[in-house]
């Protein structure tokens, strides 16, 4: 195919159809066509990790997929998490720890940590820092990040915090 | 703003289609591209047409073989780090692959991508030039097979021809009960590595029946470490053994300088995190 491909997927449940420019980004996709502006776009080559979304169940870069790639994916994206009324227990725990400030790279790390807590066990504060390190915030640095996350970690093990 | 330039997208189902679709003067494949993507977006690479092979589900596959085990092309590096029978039998890639970039990357980052990316300082193309891979090519004139010292050339410049894709790579298993660990030295965690070094030891009556030095980094390609590896082999199985043979693994060694590290620090690198994988190998070795 020379222009535009059809694809159809779901973004947060909601089924799209959409005709797109192979070489349009999935973040440029998600943000421009579908008016999901959610999802950041800091480096657009990988290196921050605020674009992440998951699809199919893992998280990935959208800066390093093509809206193409796409097709027939199931994606959610921080948009699918919560709302400000009803947050997500991952937005609540990050509210709770004040792990954000200017809020550039959240919805990347929300993502991020969506993945780690299904994926990982994230046994010490080293482990989480690990699972993390694809994500880059230069405002609060990451103790509060790695606090929320941790009790994250210990409501899903059922661990006293 | 960072976006590839135009290009035409093809997605073959099978590999048939995926030769024929490589028929092509300027054709690229995309498997994970999560190596390719950042250079398309930096426009260093502008392929007239893309091959997206991630359609092709059989190159998924980890099987057995008699000899050994077969990775899948597509592999993902996560798949890879907690699949059951690469723990068994080469638990080194798991290690590895904890080197490997960051989370999301590891979820789409693929085997033959990082083999054909071919950076001298990547997890792959170490892995297999330690366990002495054979990396399976398919091409129009059919498959062929290449050792890693045949297959990469120089950094990036793998000998993959223009119409042929990397379908998988095959491990063979050791001749016996063996031990094996990974070391490596990034800047930042999941960084390329500046040094990385994998080891493998086989221990026979005490005796070092084989030991192999996997470094990368330090050279175009990833190395063995031969003057070590011939000399240790014969030897009593000790740790002072493996450490007065710890200058052999620089004999021939030329790491570049980059914005990353001198090539100093690169050659002083390698002798200390061959100690640890060795010594770790050797460990396991004989537990």
């Amino acid at each position: 195919m020379t222009g535009k491909a059809r694809i159809t997927l779901t973004v947060n449940g909601e089924p799209f159809e959409a005709d797109v420019e192979p070489r349009m980004l999935a973040a440029d996709f998600l943000r421009d066509e579908l008016g999901l502006t959610g999802t950041h776009v800091g480096c657009e080559h990988g290196v921050c990790g605020t674009c992440t979304i998951m699809m199919n169940g893992v998280s990935a870069r959208s800066c390093l997929m093509l809206a193409v790639q796409l097709d027939g994916a199931e994606v959610q994206t921080v948009e699918g998490l919560g709302t400000i009324r009803d947050m997500h227990r991952i937005q609540e725990a990050f509210h709770e720890h004040h792990a954000l400030q200017c809020g550039f790279c959240t919805p990347g790390f929300l993502m991020t940590v969506c993945d780690i807590l299904e994926s990982l066990p994230l046994r010490t504060d080293a482990e989480i820092r690990d699972a993390l390190s694809g994500n880059i915030c230069r405002c609060t640095g990451y103790d509060h990040i790695v606090k929320a996350v941790r009790t994250l970690v210990d409501e899903r093990d059922g661990a006293a915090s | 703003m960072m976006k590839p330039a135009a290009f035409e997208y093809v997605r073959p189902e099978t590999l048939a289609e995926a030769v024929t679709a490589l028929d092509h003067d300027d054709a690229r494949i995309i498997a994970g591209g999560q190596s390719l993507l950042p250079m398309m977006n930096f426009r260093l690479v502008q392929p007239e047409r893309l091959v997206d092979i991630n359609r092709i589900t059989e190159l998924e596959r980890i099987e057995r073989t008699k000899t050994g085990l077969r990775i899948g092309a597509l592999t993902r590096h996560a798949n890879a780090a907690r699949d059951p029978l690469l723990a068994e039998h080469f638990p080194i890639v798991a290690e590895a692959m904890g080197h490997v970039a960051h989370v999301a990357i590891r979820n789409r980052g693929t085997v033959a991508g990082s083999l054909c990316h071919a950076d001298p300082s990547a997890e792959w193309p170490l892995l297999v030039t330690l366990l002495d891979g054979e990396i399976e090519i398919l091409g129009s004139d059919g498959h062929r097979s290449a050792e890693p010292s045949e297959f990469f050339l120089a950094p990036l410049v793998t000998d993959i021809e223009e119409q042929e894709l990397v379908t998988g790579v095959h491990l063979p298993l050791p001749a016996g009960p063996s031990g094996m660990a990974f070391e490596e030295v990034a800047q930042r965690a999941g960084d390329f590595a500046v040094v990385a070094a994998g080891a493998m030891v086989r221990v026979e009556n005490d005796t070092f029946a084989e030991v192999r030095l996997g470094l990368g980094g330090v050279f175009d390609t990833s190395v063995r470490a031969r003057a070590l590896e011939g000399a240790l082999t014969g030897q009593r199985a000790r740790a002072e053994e493996l450490e007065a043979a710890l200058p052999l693994a620089i004999e021939d060694l030329e790491p570049n300088d980059d914005l990353h590290a001198s090539a100093d620090y690169r050659l002083s690198l390698v002798p200390v995190l061959a100690r640890r994988a060795l010594i770790r190998a050797l460990h396991r070795a004989t537990q």
